[in-house]
């Protein structure tokens, strides 16, 4: 198992700081929902939540506050931002396919050196959850995989092909995970960042697919 | 005219082996539970259900206690967390209940076109992936899509926050989500809801699902429904 580097908190902390004021921003399941703890302050950033709202606030802790009305698309009791809208799925849908969502994050399972993403279904386990991860995928301007750099068994997540069911092709541009921060560009796979204490070759020894490593800063938290 | 029955047994009298369901609800957001209920005390039989999830502490799960679907087209029809699974899961394990597993936003533009009169359309969403298989593939300025068919039911069950006796219908909070489309795909749409007023109270400015898609009200209180109970 991978420990080395940032911790699940972190990799949120920084998949943030890819957030501007204004941006309308899709959070996945899993960990893609810890980056609404750290969302900069100066900044309004809008959440939209697949099953039917925009301008959803932090996740609700106390039970006794539970609405069954009122969650996001990963069943967790949310509060509304000022702001906010209701709307159906086919509406909700129409934001994303019709490009009106700025960023998606998602988590991943594996990422090739495309971009083509798999995050849906895993080996061994019937049927599957699709949910909105493949029209996210197709339909956000941008696409961030927040994920763990290998499985809990070392096999790498970054290929050159994926093995996995894909959720969709060439779509990602940005992967963060524990180990490092890396920009999906028409020449491949390029090594922007280091997490601290992590160096540039023990990253490119993890992945299984080439890397382009020039001008690598360290993880700025 | 007066859609109201009186409790969700009469509402769904005459559903039928066979009958093609479709369930509205995402997770605990507007599910129509108490329809489901009955529709599982009724024991219909050869179901196939249309909804966004099964096994997700929906009550659509209880569907499988008797084995009344045969099939089901959902978007998320396994558990996130492997730890438990669901009734559902563990008939497609066996082999006794299909799966047509569909992007959320393709089941919810399938529906949405089979209410509208659209018969299929282009999406982006699964090129190149499992769900592409099998489908027209065409290109549009330069990007390629996929045909997908619209969806339309014989029944939709469906919740609501108030109905007014014509069938108007408006929602509370994120309980939208596919009950609003799914009560313009079937031929007979039927609305369990929290509180049924006289035609003129409800706000025509603030009216969601207008009374020509609505078949049938009830009025049945929300049911407690929670993730992964």
């Amino acid at each position: 198992m991978t420990s080395a580097g940032l911790t699940r908190e972190l990799i949120a902390l920084r998949v943030a700081r890819e957030l501007r004021d204004g941006m309308v921003v899709n959070l996945g399941i899993g960990l893609p929902t810890l980056v609404a703890n750290f969302l900069p302050e100066d900044a309004t950033i809008v959440l939209h939540a697949e099953n039917g709202i925009l301008g959803y606030g932090g996740i609700v802790t106390d039970e006794a506050e539970f609405d069954q009305d009122l969650i996001n698309a990963g069943g967790q009791p949310v509060t509304l931002a000022p702001g906010a809208s209701f709307f159906d799925s086919a509406t909700s849908f129409a934001m994303i396919r019709g490009g009106h969502v700025d960023v998606t994050v998602l988590g991943g399972l594996q990422v090739s050196a495309q971009g083509d993403l798999a995050n849906w279904a895993v080996a061994g386990r019937g049927g599957g959850a699709i949910g909105g991860a493949m029209d996210l995928a197709a339909g956000a301007k941008r696409v961030i995989v927040a994920m763990e750099h290998t499985t809990r068994d070392g096999e790498p997540r970054i290929l050159e092909q994926c093995t996995y069911p894909l959720t969709a092709q060439r779509c990602v541009d940005l992967i963060v995970t524990n180990l490092a921060v890396i920009e999906v560009t028409g020449q491949g796979l390029a090594l922007r960042e280091v997490a601290p204490g992590v160096s540039a070759d023990e990253v490119r020894a993890a992945p299984a697919a080439r890397l382009i490593i020039e001008d690598v800063k360290v993880v700025d938290l | 005219m007066d859609k109201v029955f009186d409790s969700p047994a009469a509402a769904i009298h005459d559903v039928f082996d066979g009958a093609t369901i479709m369930f509205g609800g995402f997770v605990s957001a507007g599910s129509p539970t108490n329809l489901i209920l009955a529709l599982y005390e009724k024991e219909t039989k050869d179901l196939t259900g249309i909804a966004n999830n099964i096994g997700l502490g929906d009550k659509l799960d209880v569907l499988c206690e008797k084995k009344q679907l045969r099939k089901m087209i959902a978007s998320f029809a396994i558990r996130a967390s492997a730890k438990r699974q669901s009734l559902f899961e563990q008939l497609y394990a066996k082999g006794e209940v299909e799966l047509e597993l569909v992007p959320q936003g393709t089941l919810a533009e399938r529906i949405r076109a089979g209410g509208a009169g659209i018969p299929a359309f282009y999406t982006p969403t699964g090129v190149g992936t499992v769900v592409a298989e099998g489908k027209r593939v065409e290109c549009f300025d330069g990007r390629e899509y996929i045909l997908e068919r619209a969806l339309t039911a014989d029944f939709a069950f469906i919740r609501a926050h108030k109905a007014d006796h014509h069938g108007n219908l408006i929602y509370r909070r994120a309980s939208r989500n596919f009950n609003e489309i799914m009560a313009t795909a079937a031929r007979v749409t039927i609305a369990e809801v929290e509180e049924i007023v006289e035609p003129g109270e409800l706000d025509p400015e603030a009216i969601v699902t207008p009374a020509v898609y609505v078949d049938r009200i009830v009025k049945a209180p929300a049911y407690d429904v929670r993730w992964f109970n």
